[in-house]
């Protein structure tokens, strides 16, 4: 494998060549592309759900499809952007690529565990997409039974076989990065002086390694029920719905941290990179991570209001949940305080992280709001909701995900990609998503109930608004997807450092040798430290 | 396997990944107690959902595990913990290069669980007879509401069979470990894989010792 050929420089990605040499491979970088692939497909099946739910709500009449028919559309959107493109996003690409990287290591822990994990999240998504091309699955992402053990008339148990495999892989995937994170950093790489996506990545797996297994079982028992027509929760038959509720939010309402948290891990990149300076606060921070890992195990059910759960474990609730406000609100304190007197450069990754912040603040304040009791019963399964919680995995994770893209991508491919277009697009995505979601909080509060296909016509103007808003916000995400095809092959070559930013990924070529590093680094400083950096340059 | 590590003594059987062999045995086995982690949560939302409905069906639950052998119980209890020391004799004999040994105590693991699946094979076989299998075939004669004492045998059948899941696994496992030994891969510097086998089927054993009380004791005294 490591006979050089010609005179050009030998990285990961022309190491070996041919089909084989990447479905077999081991090496983390070649697995995150190989998951790239995957999730843009993923990504861009969920959207064309979207479309489809946008262009029918643009009229207030139910005139475009079967209210059937768009039950099926938003559970296949909610499918396919929760569970097969945002859980696996930030943690199966970047995650792959940048941790070993990030900590100095060779690879993973575990590498062919890595490449199975990739295989089982294709077989997963397999049987979901079959699912879909035979007509789909209509409960809600959320499969509330009785109505999905007992009355659908869908493909349930398909697309819920899909997702439970696909769970495997992110429990394997988390369980690489805790070993990883905790057995390969380079020497004099502590703790505190790890990268803070590396600690967003650790608190993200240890909510995949503890939350994904608990939903497989209310998968599985939710399939028992429906296959074997026993009652589990069927209350006909003796069982309990509410608690399939409590099983099912013991594992989503964590995965909207799965979600979210590597993307807070990304900013934290971005916001130093851009701004020259270490992070305000990083022990803060860091912690923070955790502490939402932590806390949001304990507040799924405030996704039960309005269920039969008890008035005081309601109560319990909804304080838990505004204390989860607590650690997002360091982090995001802590963000704007690293912009104060910081050598702010406006590249296209930073304006990302700059929406990320605005949007995540807005989702964030309307999640307080919505775990004030009071509230929740009024805009409940109202688009409120779905505004809400749009910011967060939208406005949040997704632009993220498309900063630390844009962020690491010279790094990837070793090419640039063309900064007008970039920006543009990042405008476009801004301006496209505010007018696609704020409208829909307006609408909610006015008493828009989520799930139908036809509404009044006095909610037509914003609705419209929101159709138009969610047409900027698709040109706005096909951009990158055309840039960044071009660019693998015209664009300039990147430098192994193009933003000058500190951590062990820039110090070593772009793209990286197939075994990460010429010389093993130690690392004998802190994270971000752009002072001594600034020292280092003057002296030279 | 593509691999940078020199065929020697020191780094024989280690990953490219791995500096050393000390770090590759310390990331095996926390991945390997990560894992179990994985396990404790999913046999915990059963767990959980058994309690629930427990305290929903109290009555039912008591007179369903009336239904179940005790003694059969608690000779399988007797069995799978007697399978856990020699799997715990396998691990010693290969920390101390006993290759024959180490093939006989996996051997023996390997005869125990089948005696288990054995019995359990039994038990359900009853089950049937008696018509206490949830399905429309299910038939409660008591005073209690059939429901509930269905709810129990639900629960029992969904937590002992996959517990007999993981059992058949564990001993698919232990087959191939038992090939590998005889064929003399382990030794003193290389045992990570039957240390991490041994991991796995401890903790199944104590799965079974969380579902003993649970399903067969609990309400029987009253």
């Amino acid at each position: 494998m490591s006979e050089r050929q010609g005179p050009r420089r030998q990285h990961y990605l022309n190491a070996t060549w041919g089909l084989k040499s990447w479905l077999l491979t081991k090496d983390h970088k070649r697995i995150a592309i190989l998951y790239l692939l995957g999730i843009t497909v993923f990504f861009f099946i969920g959207g064309l759900f979207a479309v489809l739910i946008r262009l029918e709500l643009a009229t207030p009449a139910g005139d475009m499809v079967q209210p059937d028919t768009y039950n099926r559309l938003f559970t296949m959107h909610g499918v396919m952007m929760i569970f097969f493109f945002l859980i696996p996003s930030i943690p199966a690409v970047l995650g792959n690529f940048l941790i070993p990287l990030m900590i100095g290591a060779k690879d993973l822990a575990f590498p062919k565990l890595n490449l199975a994990s990739w295989y089982i999240y294709m077989l997963g998504g397999s049987f979901a997409l079959w699912a879909m091309f035979n007509g789909g699955v209509d409960t809600g992402w959320t499969f509330y039974t009785p109505f999905s053990t007992t009355f659908s008339n869908s493909y349930v148990i398909a697309t819920a076989l899909g997702i439970f495999i696909l769970g495997f892989s992110s429990i394997l995937t988390g369980l690489n990065f805790v070993v990883t994170i905790h057995r390969m950093r380079a020497p004099g790489l502590t703790w505190f002086r790890l990268p803070l996506f590396v600690w967003a990545q650790y608190a993200t797996s240890l909510i995949q390694i503890l939350g994904t297994p608990v939903l497989a079982v209310t998968i599985l028992l939710v399939a028992a029920e429906r296959l074997l027509h026993i009652g589990i929760f069927d209350p006909a038959l003796g069982g309990d719905p509410v608690l399939f509720q409590h099983l099912f939010w013991f594992y989503s309402h964590p995965a909207v941290y799965i979600m979210v948290l590597p993307s807070m891990g990304v900013i934290s990149e971005l916001i130093t990179a851009f701004a020259r300076k270490r992070i305000f606060g990083y022990q803060f921070v860091a912690f923070a991570s955790i502490a939402i890992a932590v806390l949001g195990f304990l507040v799924w059910g405030h996704h039960m209001f309005v269920s039969s759960q008890s008035v005081y474990a309601g109560v319990v609730f909804s304080f838990l949940s505004m204390f989860v406000a607590v650690p997002s609100a360091v982090k995001v304190f802590n963000w704007t305080a690293t912009l104060y007197q910081g050598s702010i450069s406006w590249d296209t990754p930073m304006l990302y992280a700059l929406g990320f912040i605005g949007l995540f603040t807005i989702g964030g304040l309307t999640g307080v709001m919505l775990s004030t009791l009071g509230i929740d019963i009024h805009v409940h399964d109202t688009y409120f909701v779905v505004a809400h919680f749009h910011y967060i995995m939208v406005g949040g994770a997704i632009m993220g995900y498309l900063g630390g893209l844009h962020f690491w991508w010279p790094k990837i491919t070793g090419r640039l990609y063309p900064v007008f277009w970039s920006k543009l697009s990042a405008l476009m995505i801004f301006v496209g998503f505010n007018l696609t979601f704020f409208p829909q909080f307006l609408l909610g509060y006015m008493g828009m109930p989520r799930r139908y296909h036809a509404y009044p016509e006095e909610f037509q103007v914003l609705n419209v608004m929101s159709s138009a808003g969610a047409t900027i916000l698709g040109v706005g995400y096909l951009i990158p997807m055309i840039y960044f095809v071009w660019s693998m092959r015209y664009g300039e070559r990147a430098s192994s450092n193009p933003w000058g930013a500190v951590g062990l990924e820039w110090e070593t070529t772009s793209p990286p040798p197939s075994h990460n590093f010429l010389e093993p680094p130690t690392v004998d400083h802190e994270a971000y430290d752009y002072v001594r950096r600034a020292q280092e340059q003057r002296v030279a | 396997m593509i691999s940078d590590a020199k065929p020697d003594r020191q780094t024989w059987g280690l990953d490219h990944q791995f500096d050393s062999v000390d770090q590759q045995r310390e990331s095996s086995f926390l991945g390997m107690w990560i894992f179990l982690v994985t396990e404790i949560m999913f046999f915990g939302g059963l767990f959980a959902t058994y309690i629930v409905y427990r305290g929903q069906n109290t009555d039912g639950f008591v007179a369903g595990s009336h239904e179940l052998d005790i003694t059969l119980g608690a000779v399988n209890t007797a069995v799978l913990i007697g399978s856990s020391l020699t799997m715990a004799l396998a691990v010693w004999a290969a920390q101390t290069d006993r290759r024959k040994a180490t093939v006989w105590f996996i051997l023996a693991t390997i005869l125990l669980g089948g005696v288990f699946l054995g019995v359990k094979v039994v038990e359900y076989g009853a089950k049937f007879e008696h018509h206490l299998v949830p399905g429309p075939e299910f038939h409660w004669p008591g005073p209690e509401k059939t429901e509930s004492v269905q709810m129990f045998f639900n629960l029992y059948f969904l937590m002992t069979g996959l517990h007999a899941l993981h059992m058949i696994i564990g001993i698919g496992i232990l087959a191939v470990l038992a090939w590998l030994a005889w064929r003399g891969v382990f030794s003193a510097s290389n045992h990570n894989l039957v240390e991490g086998v041994g991991l796995y089927w401890h903790f199944v054993d104590i799965v079974w010792i969380f579902l003993f009380p649970l399903l067969y004791l609990l309400g029987r005294s009253g």
